[in-house]
């Protein structure tokens, strides 16, 4: 009981609201937009400060459009991102860029995310640089000080990305996020190219440096078990929008929505309490195209559960527990 | 998905080894071009002969000496003489100049400025792009040795216009190439992640575009190199280049036509010398291609 007070105490930091992305499909000689795909379709969220909430969901479902949109890297079709009380999607370019220096984005592919051209100090430096009067020698402190936050030495100062193996990689670019000092990392799958040994030794980096530096991460991952490992609070995503959220334990022991069971029936699970409790859901044919959406629940084509509604109504959501909810007809 | 995991771990292992010095494995790579260095070396003695001319040249390229003039090879004249009596070598030494000098300022020019545009449009995208690039391709449309005819016609033909006439020639292909490139880089993560550290589009451009499209500068300068010296040439052998009596291949080529059937060594010496710094600044430009960007090497396949 006395948790769930403290839960509720945490302010919010970022409140998304009805996001939406739609790509403009264009027509390749004349430019004529002839259609759209719906990455993201109306998707609500709440980040509180502090804790890590996690976007889960099949390659493609549009995760990473939403982390895009979150520090506008994208700009949004529709909706409202409120970080710090202010809404994103009404700032010019000057105030955009004072309030986006408190959100940074770690990447999936560590050779895309760093430039292959500049040394290391030059990368991490690269925000210093553009943001603060510091003189060289701070600079080059503050530079250390970072590469030894996340368990480089001193020796690499000088080296090029090409140089470091995929998890030294995403060290470094974990020391740029860090570099000023940031209320909100989004990480867009930080670990889903690295080996699997690699994967924990960065999870428990980013945990630490939470820890230390009272950072909230929105974490965008693919892979279930290591969503359950980091995340306190869940969304499940499917084509542009989100079918389940709630609490890490509500979501990974009580999940309501289908598509959620049937992303749990497709990963082994350690626990064998939750084993014989687990509904098996195996899923048949493919995800539909976000260009053409299947009307009503678009999650219809492929549940075994739908209705005749399901088919017509995309279903409101259901509150479970808590903050525990789903947008489903049948439950 | 673990067993890929790994084997892309094992991979950046092997990538770390192999490229720990990787500016001079991309001069390793160049080197590894037989022809590319042969190419290189042809350029880089015939860029020295170029500057410095006057010491290398046994005869000033304009004395004339009608006694000994359409003399054959000989100790004196190695490549013989030309009609007025003038020495062929000198005078092809000293159109080396002239090609060069040509070729790389409208080179020079026409890369910067393409470049420039090209990677700017492909950043900014949008209307700004969509008039550039139409700009461009309407140039691109008209050949450019009709575009050098119709200017150096109407203007009036000097070096200056020739250059300008070749400057604005190969630009659209700079610009379309740099375009190109600036897309791909564009998308890169690192840009996005600029972005959001507060980049503005400049320091964009200069940081993190500029370094990754530096290596399709080079290739197409080299190319554009080839370009460039045979223009002039022709156009000089159309008598609308550079104006006779300077030493220039095309002016040589010129002079030595009439007499095709009876002396054609006249015309060819300078010929074969336009044919081999040509060959040599494409094959340069291949090497450099496959040393520095496979990427554009598999496009182009
Ligand atoms: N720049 C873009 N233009 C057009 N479609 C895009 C673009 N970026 C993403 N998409 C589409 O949006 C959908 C969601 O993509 P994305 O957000 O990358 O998914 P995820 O990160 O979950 O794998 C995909 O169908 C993708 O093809
Ligand atoms: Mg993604």
């Amino acid at each position: 009981m006395e948790q769930v007070i403290i839960e509720n105490e945490k302010e919010d930091l970022m409140v998304v609201q009805e996001l939406k992305k739609h790509f403009p499909i264009k027509n390749g000689v004349f430019g004529k937009t002839t259609g759209e795909v719906k990455a993201v379709d109306g998707v609500s969220f709440t980040v509180k400060k502090g804790e890590t909430f996690s976007i889960v969901g099949e390659s493609g479902c549009g995760k990473s459009t939403v982390g895009m949109s979150l520090l506008r890297l994208t700009e949004p079709t529709s909706g409202k991102i409120i970080f710090n009380e202010e809404n994103m999607l009404d700032k010019n370019r000057n105030e955009l860029r004072d309030l986006r220096k408190n959100i940074q984005i770690i990447f999936q592919d560590t050779y895309s995310s760093l430039n292959p051209k500049h040394t290391i100090k030059k990368i991490i430096s690269e925000p210093l640089v553009i943001n603060r009067k510091m003189t060289n020698e701070e600079m080059e402190t503050r530079v250390l000080e970072l590469l030894d936050l996340v368990g480089l030495g001193p020796h690499h100062l000088y080296r090029y990305p090409h140089e470091f193996s995929g998890g030294q990689r995403q060290r470094i670019g974990i020391a740029r996020a860090l570099a000023l000092n940031p209320q909100l990392i989004v990480c867009d799958e930080p670990v889903s190219a690295l080996d699997v040994s690699i994967q924990s030794q960065i999870l428990n980096l980013l945990e630490e440096l939470q820890k230390k530096f009272n950072l909230t991460y929105i974490f965008i991952s693919h892979d279930l078990s290591v969503v359950e490992h980091i995340s306190d609070r869940v969304a499940v995503m499917y084509l542009g929008r989100i079918v389940e959220m709630g609490s890490r334990e509500e979501v990974f022991q009580n999940p309501q929505h289908p598509y959620t069971k049937a992303l749990m029936s497709s990963v082994p699970i350690a626990d064998p309490k939750l084993k014989d409790k687990k509904q098996r859901i195996i899923l048949t044919g493919d995800v539909p195209s976000p260009k053409n959406p299947p009307k009503g629940c678009h999650f219809h084509t492929r549940c075994p559960f739908k209705t005749e509604k399901c088919a017509e109504i995309y279903p409101e959501y259901k509150e479970i527990k808590g903050d525990h909810k789903a947008a489903c007809h049948i439950i | 998905m673990m067993e890929r995991t790994i084997i892309k771990e094992v991979e950046d292992l092997n990538v770390i080894k192999k490229n720990s010095k990787r500016k001079s494995a991309e001069w390793a790579a160049f080197r590894g071009n037989k022809i590319g260095m042969i190419a290189l070396w042809v350029l880089i003695i015939v860029s020295i002969m170029a500057i410095a001319a006057p010491l290398v040249a046994p005869y000033d390229p304009n004395t004339q000496d009608v006694i000994n003039r359409m003399k054959s090879s000989s100790s004196e004249h190695w490549l013989g003489t030309d009609i007025y009596g003038r020495d062929v070598l000198s005078r092809i030494i000293y159109g080396a100049r002239t090609s060069m000098l040509v070729g790389v300022i409208s080179v020079a020019l026409s890369s910067v400025i393409g470049f420039a545009i090209g990677m700017i449009a492909g950043y900014k995208g949008g209307k700004l792009d969509d008039i550039l690039m139409r700009v461009l391709e309407s140039i691109q449309t008209i050949p450019l040795l009709l575009l050098g005819l119709m200017v150096l016609v109407a203007a009036g033909s000097n070096i200056y216009t020739l250059i300008l006439v070749i400057t604005v020639g190969l630009l659209p292909s700079c610009a379309r190439i740099a375009r190109g490139s600036t897309l791909d880089v564009k998308e890169k993560e690192f840009v996005k992640a600029a972005i959001s550290m507060g980049s503005g589009t400049i320091r964009i451009l200069i940081s993190h575009i500029l370094p990754n499209v530096l290596s399709s500068f080079l290739v197409i300068s080299a190319l554009h190199m080839t370009s460039a010296i045979m223009v002039e040439a022709s156009l000089s052998f159309l008598g609308l280049g550079i104006q006779p009596p300077t030493a220039t291949w095309g002016n040589m080529i010129m002079d030595g036509f009439p007499h095709v059937a009876t002396k054609p060594a006249l015309a060819i010496y300078p010929g074969l010398a336009l044919i081999i710094v040509s060959i040599s600044f494409n094959l340069v430009g291949d090497a450099l291609r496959d040393a520095l960007d496979p990427h554009i090497s598999k496009k182009r396949k």
